[in-house]
């Protein structure tokens, strides 16, 4: 049971953005994907979401090709939360999160689905935004109402057992420092209650705390995958960053990665 | 915005004003209607059934299809000023008009068919050949793009105007002053004959553009949300851009291009009962029809026997209405 890339290649134009990458979003874990801007992250999520169709490969949903899955099927076991929002239209807060709960074509506002609702507002960290016009949020805000939603998409069911997927692309990108780890520990305990979950960060130190896998991609290729701490090496990371970065040792908690002194602006 | 019990009300509410707009646009004119002798009275019974009734018809089946195309439109172009007009469908019904209108097309086409016809069903084919091109344009690698039909229909707009400035140039006194009428809408022309034709096709449309709702809702969001909700979008545009095609064509043809209904009727239903196109669709359909059955019977009234274009007026009223909610509510709205 897995949702699964399989030496995907993604062209655009003369652009290799993936290149025969694979990767597997396992039930139960929270992976995170690293790697440089325009690494091909965003590009192999979009893969997994069924976004974008590869060039060659594919991808699966418990070994079933994506596209041959009932999109209602997919949508019910597998939730995506973009970086950009365009909705502009004034939704409440609450209506927003109810959207997520349109797979499941149920009366919106029966209690069992306003309960999904409120609970989904909950675990990000957004309740207090609830009644609030969307398009008077400020970004983070947003973000963590758009968490919501997704969270809410894939509330899983009493008796229904099929493993749910949650894809998000930098969830924490316009979240404050304490958000940014409330946001990481709801998907801890999403993914420690089964969900398959696959974060896009820009922090390793975030992802050296709260993940299980680490995959670090670069010009389209993964170059490392595994525990948080063997991926993500000082040197490793210094090489494929262009960064002097040295691990420093605080307490007894994981590694803290810093850049090194003598760093001499952007390296080309 | 509408709080839980007022919100309910909401329906009803517009349900009994389109109840009580239509007796009131069916009594008012020229021609005293003495409700109880109506079947003896000749003149009245021939006011009433030839010209009043079908003329409220067809303004509460347009108004409804109107408002409802709107709403469509802002949700797939995700801009709360969109309306059908940037699909190109007005601009090439009004060119086929153009044509009409001119010696040039028009002394040898009324040989074959007499204008009353011709007109509507030339402007029913441009509409629909102008949309079908700009549709087209947006289509890239089986999917629609939104922001290429939105700049695809500019372009149209812009060269049929062009040819339609041409036209005119060319055209007769006649044929200018009928064209420049027609372009302003009027909801008289159409008689039962027209009305048969075009009714169901308004009437499908209307009664099916509210069981999009969720769709509609999800797109809101982005493309790409919508399909991850289980949306198949690029089917649910087509099926929506071809319902808003062929209904504005129907409408244009019959009625000539009445503004700003599309535009401000689901404004203002999002301001009292927020974006949601459950309660949205259906609230605009009323809406829309209460509104254009009081302006048409204002247009045909105020300055009998003269008649004002009605599309004149709900521009006129409109733009105005349309500027305030601008200013004073760009957020509540959905402007950024």
């Amino acid at each position: 049971m897995t949702l699964a890339a399989t030496t995907v290649t993604c062209i655009a134009g003369q652009r290799r953005l993936l290149d025969a990458v694979s990767l597997q979003v396992t039930p139960g874990a929270l992976h995170v994907l690293l790697g440089p801007n325009g690494a091909g992250k965003s590009t192999l999520l979009g893969v997994l979401a069924g976004d974008r169709r590869p060039q060659a490969g594919q991808v699966t949903l418990d070994d079933r090709p994506l596209g041959e899955w009932p999109t209602i099927t997919v949508a019910r076991r597998r939730a995506v939360m973009m970086q950009r929002d365009e909705l502009r239209f004034p939704f409440s807060v609450d209506e927003v999160v109810a959207l997520g709960r349109l797979p499941w074509q149920r009366r919106a506002n029966a209690a069992g689905e306003r309960a999904i609702v409120a609970s989904s507002l909950a675990q990000a960290g957004a309740a207090q935004l609830a009644g609030r016009r969307y398009p008077e949020l400020s970004g983070g805000e947003r973000a963590r109402v758009q968490l919501a939603r997704a969270l809410a998409q894939i509330h899983a069911d009493d008796g229904d057992a099929a493993a749910r997927y949650l894809l998000l692309d930098e969830p924490t990108a316009s979240l404050d420092f304490a958000f940014q780890h409330q946001v990481l520990l709801t998907l801890r305990q999403l993914a420690d209650r089964g969900t398959g979950v696959l974060a896009i960060l820009q922090d390793p130190n975030l992802a050296l705390r709260h993940a299980d896998a680490v995959s670090l991609l670069a010009a389209g290729r993964v170059v490392a995958s595994g525990s948080p701490a063997s991926v993500l090496d000082a040197d490793r990371l210094s090489a494929v960053y262009g960064l002097p970065i040295v691990a420093a040792k605080v307490a007894d908690g994981p590694p803290t990665l810093l850049v090194a002194k003598g760093l001499q602006g952007i390296p080309e | 915005m509408l709080s839980g019990p007022a919100r309910a009300l909401l329906l009803p509410g517009l349900v009994i004003l389109l109840i009580a707009a239509v007796p009131l646009s069916l009594s008012v004119g020229m021609i005293q209607i003495d409700w109880p002798r109506i079947g003896d009275d000749d003149t009245a019974s021939i006011a009433l059934l030839q010209l009043r009734l079908p003329r409220v018809l067809l303004a509460v089946l347009i108004g409804a299809v109107m408002a409802q195309t709107g709403a469509v439109a802002q949700a797939l172009f995700r801009n709360p000023l969109a309306e059908p007009g940037l699909i190109g469908v007005s601009a090439g019904a009004a060119l086929a008009a153009a044509l009409v209108h001119t010696a040039l097309v028009g002394a040898s086409a009324v040989a074959v068919l007499p204008p009353s016809l011709l007109l509507p069903i030339a402007a029913f084919a441009g509409g629909l050949a102008a949309a079908f091109v700009v549709l087209r344009l947006a289509r890239r690698d089986g999917q629609t793009d939104m922001t290429t039909m939105l700049l695809a229909g500019t372009a149209i707009n812009a060269f049929v105007a062009a040819i339609v400035g041409l036209l005119s140039a060319r055209a007769d006194d006649a044929g200018l002053r009928g064209f420049t009428l027609w372009m302003y809408g009027n909801l008289g022309r159409a008689g039962w004959n027209e009305i048969a034709v075009a009714a169901p096709l308004l009437l499908a449309v209307g009664l099916w553009l509210p069981r999009e709702a969720r769709g509609l809702d999800a797109l809101l969001l982005g493309d790409a949300e919508a399909q991850h909700l289980g949306i198949d979008v690029e089917r649910l545009k087509r099926r929506l851009l071809i319902a808003v095609v062929l209904a504005t064509g129907a409408a244009v043809s019959l009625a000539g291009v009445i503004g700003f209904v599309g535009l401000v009727v689901p404004h203002a239903i999002r301001l009292l009962a927020g974006p949601g196109h459950r309660l949205l669709m259906p609230a605009s359909a009323l809406l829309g029809a209460i509104l254009l059955t009081l302006a048409d019977t204002v247009a045909r009234t105020a300055a009998a026997p003269a008649e004002w274009p009605v599309g004149a007026l709900t521009s006129a009223l409109g733009a105005p209405f349309f500027l305030a909610l601008l200013l004073r509510m760009r957020t509540r709205i959905g402007l950024p």
